[in-house]
């Protein structure tokens, strides 16, 4: 008896598994689906640009405050951590290039990308999902004028024009707050601190490949937050639910993304 | 032309093999208000998804101007739902934009008109449900008789052949219920539209309907004009006409001869 | 929110991105210092190059003057061959003496000419002659070793066998004893 009840149990938690697995498959295809659709439909988020630009407004303008303000106070702290190891070994004028070398390949586009998928990511899902709730985006539908042209595609736009723009704000507000502290608050050299960056960070290797792995998390941290909302299920559960999951997935996706770009990156 | 405009045909929908509808058959004359009415999950509404082509019949067909809707491609569809305007039961106005910018959605997403034009059409579409001088609040400013006006003004916009009204008088107060009353039966014959409403409110629907059907357990149960209606002896009309306290159903009529002029359909 | 409004704020927000971008290339990175107009380049062959890379900089009197262009591995005579490129603005004579150093104890390599007197200057495929190879940490401590290991040996063979000889009484010794253990 007791045999046969444990393998119903086991029969039933492996129904379980395969179950989501199956059910998070389908969830990916109809994401990717959608993101398809809005690469399609796109065309007319560049011919009436000012849709895009309205979401520019909404998911970049209105993240600008929260960067500035973090990037300010990641590059202080970075800059005081750094000195910190730096002076036992006597060269800390090299934490110039340590705080920019962290901002520009590291975290400025990733920690940009979380704090994007809280601010503006958890606005989209949650503006889609209650369109979809309150049948906007099936009047959309009825009045002959397609939901994912008109709502799916600026929104996706703004995301991943707006995504570097804030990465590069980041990053140079970062060095910014460094400085302020590696230059009148240690005592670092100026020269020394400009120089020694200017010496090792790579234009091409550095910048550019930083600039690279941003956009590549606008694209996903604004198809997740797109696709939450457009998936979630129109009452006040559901979009709460979607929201949360959306900052969740995101943030998982950057960090697991931002590994194999750098992977690959270092590969010269 | 034929004299129906829009004609349900033998049509079945289920979800999952549960049947909503079971071989349904209805006409919509042209210039007529032909309300839909039945109780709560009767798929009144699931009728103008079928007809707005949202989604398909898994038996029998619907025809909108003599065109199988379900048999035509994104670009016919859309090309059909041109011809229609829907008001949604809670209006469903984009949140996002202001009264002014609702009415002209319809315009500036599908015509090229210029601006100076759409900005008197939509000055003439509000004044026509009483609203002109609101045009400039956000709908969430509204009162809900208000939204629903704007809605009806926004469904009316491009001045469509058919009128669908997805429980227009529902959560309204009894003035803003007479206004919207009103507006259904003089818009009807001011654009010559056809207008199909889907309600269960039988004292404003049986004022303004040129003809009625009553669904219940998925067929057809009862058709004929709002007088033929209110003398029927049929249990469920009977019930259902009674329900309504306030109705206008005379007393005194025994009416059992009557009952010959209603078509009982039994399609399991 | 009207559009005019919108687009200010968006127009705003792009040229701040741009002029961040902007500072992060000319500040922060290496665009404005990398860009060094019309160079020739010339090859050195190294034995040993240490952890010197590509586009590392070329320095002559501590003013960078080019960058490393490619290095490569040439199996005629094991030698490394790099192939550096200078600003067409510097001329160097043809006996020009090219080192490689480290900047600091720990920092990055780089290639450091030091002119020559010749009358001749270095054309664009010319091969500087004179090269010093990096110095590896491990080899300058092995030396550093020997040489006091050489000078101790000297010094005590100078002075007495005594000692010497104890240590090969010792080792003799130790030797047996390690035979008794085995049996």
């Amino acid at each position: 008896m007791t045999q046969s009840n444990l393998l119903a149990s086991i029969a039933n938690e492996l129904r379980g598994i395969g179950h989501r697995m199956i059910e998070r498959t389908w969830r990916l295809g109809v994401g990717a689906r959608l993101f398809a659709l809005a690469i399609i439909y796109s065309g007319e988020s560049f011919k009436r640009f000012h849709l895009t630009l309205r979401e520019i407004y909404f998911t970049g303008v209105m993240s600008l405050l929260i960067i500035v303000v973090s990037a300010f106070f990641v590059g202080m702290v970075l800059a005081l951590q750094g000195y910190n190891t730096l002076q036992k070994y006597g060269s800390s004028e090299a934490i110039g290039v340590l705080v920019a070398l962290a901002l520009v390949r590291e975290l400025g586009p990733v920690v940009t990308a979380l704090l994007f998928a809280g601010r503006a990511g958890t606005a989209i899902t949650a503006e889609i999902g209650l369109m979809k709730a309150t049948e906007q985006l099936s009047a959309m539908e009825m009045m002959a004028v397609n939901p994912i042209a008109r709502v799916i595609a600026p929104r996706f736009w703004a995301g991943v024009i707006s995504m570097p723009i804030l990465a590069s704000i980041f990053s140079m507000v970062g060095i910014l707050g460094g400085y302020l502290v590696a230059v009148p608050l240690i005592g670092v050299d100026d020269g020394a601190f400009w120089s020694q960056m200017q010496a090792n960070v790579d234009f091409r290797l550095d910048i550019v490949n930083g600039l690279i792995k941003s956009f590549v998390f606008g694209v996903a941290c604004t198809m997740i937050a797109l696709f939450e909302g457009f998936d979630a299920p129109p009452t006040a559960e559901g979009v709460s639910r979607a929201t949360t999951r959306t900052v969740v997935i995101s943030s998982l996706t950057v960090l697991a993304l931002d590994f194999v770009l750098t992977s690959f990156m270092m590969v010269v | 032309m034929t004299a129906n405009i829009v004609e349900i045909d033998h049509l079945s929908f289920g979800y999952k093999g549960r049947l909503l509808h079971q071989g349904i058959n209805m006409v919509f004359p042209r210039g007529k208000v032909v309300a839909i009415m039945g109780g709560s999950g009767s798929g009144k509404t699931t009728l103008l998804r079928l007809i707005g082509g949202q989604i398909k019949p898994s038996k029998g067909e619907v025809r909108v101007t003599g065109e199988v809707v379900h048999k035509q491609d994104r670009d016919g569809i859309y090309k059909l739902r041109r011809k229609m305007g829907m008001l949604f039961q809670h209006g469903a106005l984009f949140t996002d934009l202001s009264v002014f910018d609702n009415v002209a959605f319809p315009m500036r997403e599908l015509t090229d008109l210029p601006e100076s034009m759409i900005k008197d059409l939509v000055l003439m579409k509000l004044n026509a449900v009483g609203l002109r001088g609101a045009h400039q609040f956000m709908p969430t400013e509204l009162s809900g008789g208000m939204a629903r006006r704007v809605a009806l003004a926004r469904a009316i916009a491009l001045d469509p052949e058919i009128i669908m009204y997805d429980e227009p008088f529902a959560g309204l107060d009894p003035i803003s219920m007479g206004v919207i009353c009103g507006l259904i039966r003089s818009l009807n014959d001011a654009l010559g539209a056809t207008s199909i409403i889907v309600s269960h409110d039988v004292k404003e629907t049986f004022l303004i309907a040129d003809y009625v059907y009553f669904v219940a357990d998925g067929v057809v149960a009862a058709e004929g004009t709002p007088n033929d209606l209110m003398q029927s002896t049929l249990p469920f009309v009977h019930q259902f006409v009674h329900g309504e306290k306030d109705g206008p159903v005379p007393f005194h009529y025994p009416a059992a001869h009557y009952q010959s002029e209603l078509l009982l359909e039994q399609v399991v | 929110m009207d559009r005019t409004t919108i687009d200010l704020w968006v127009g705003i927000f792009v040229a701040l991105g741009f002029a961040a971008l902007l500072g992060l290339a000319m500040k922060v990175g290496n665009l404005t210092s990398s860009k060094i107009g019309p160079t020739y380049s010339v090859t050195a062959a190294f034995e040993n190059v240490g952890s010197l890379k590509p586009n590392a900089p070329v320095k002559s009197a501590g003013v960078v003057v080019g960058r490393v262009e490619s290095i490569v591995f040439n199996s005629a005579d094991y030698e490394a061959v790099v192939t550096i490129k200078i600003d067409k603005r510097y001329a160097f004579p043809a006996d020009t003496f090219a080192n490689i150093y480290t900047a600091g104890l720990l920092g990055e390599q780089y290639v450091g000419l030091e002119a020559g007197g010749d009358e001749v200057v270095l054309k664009n495929g010319d091969k500087i002659a004179k090269t010093q190879d990096a110095i590896v940490l491990e080899k300058m401590i092995s030396q550093f070793l020997f040489s006091k290991a050489s000078e101790t040996d000297a010094k005590s063979e100078a002075k007495a066998t005594a000692p010497s000889a104890v240590t090969n009484e010792l080792k003799g010794g130790k030797s047996t004893e390690i035979g008794d253990v085995a049996f």
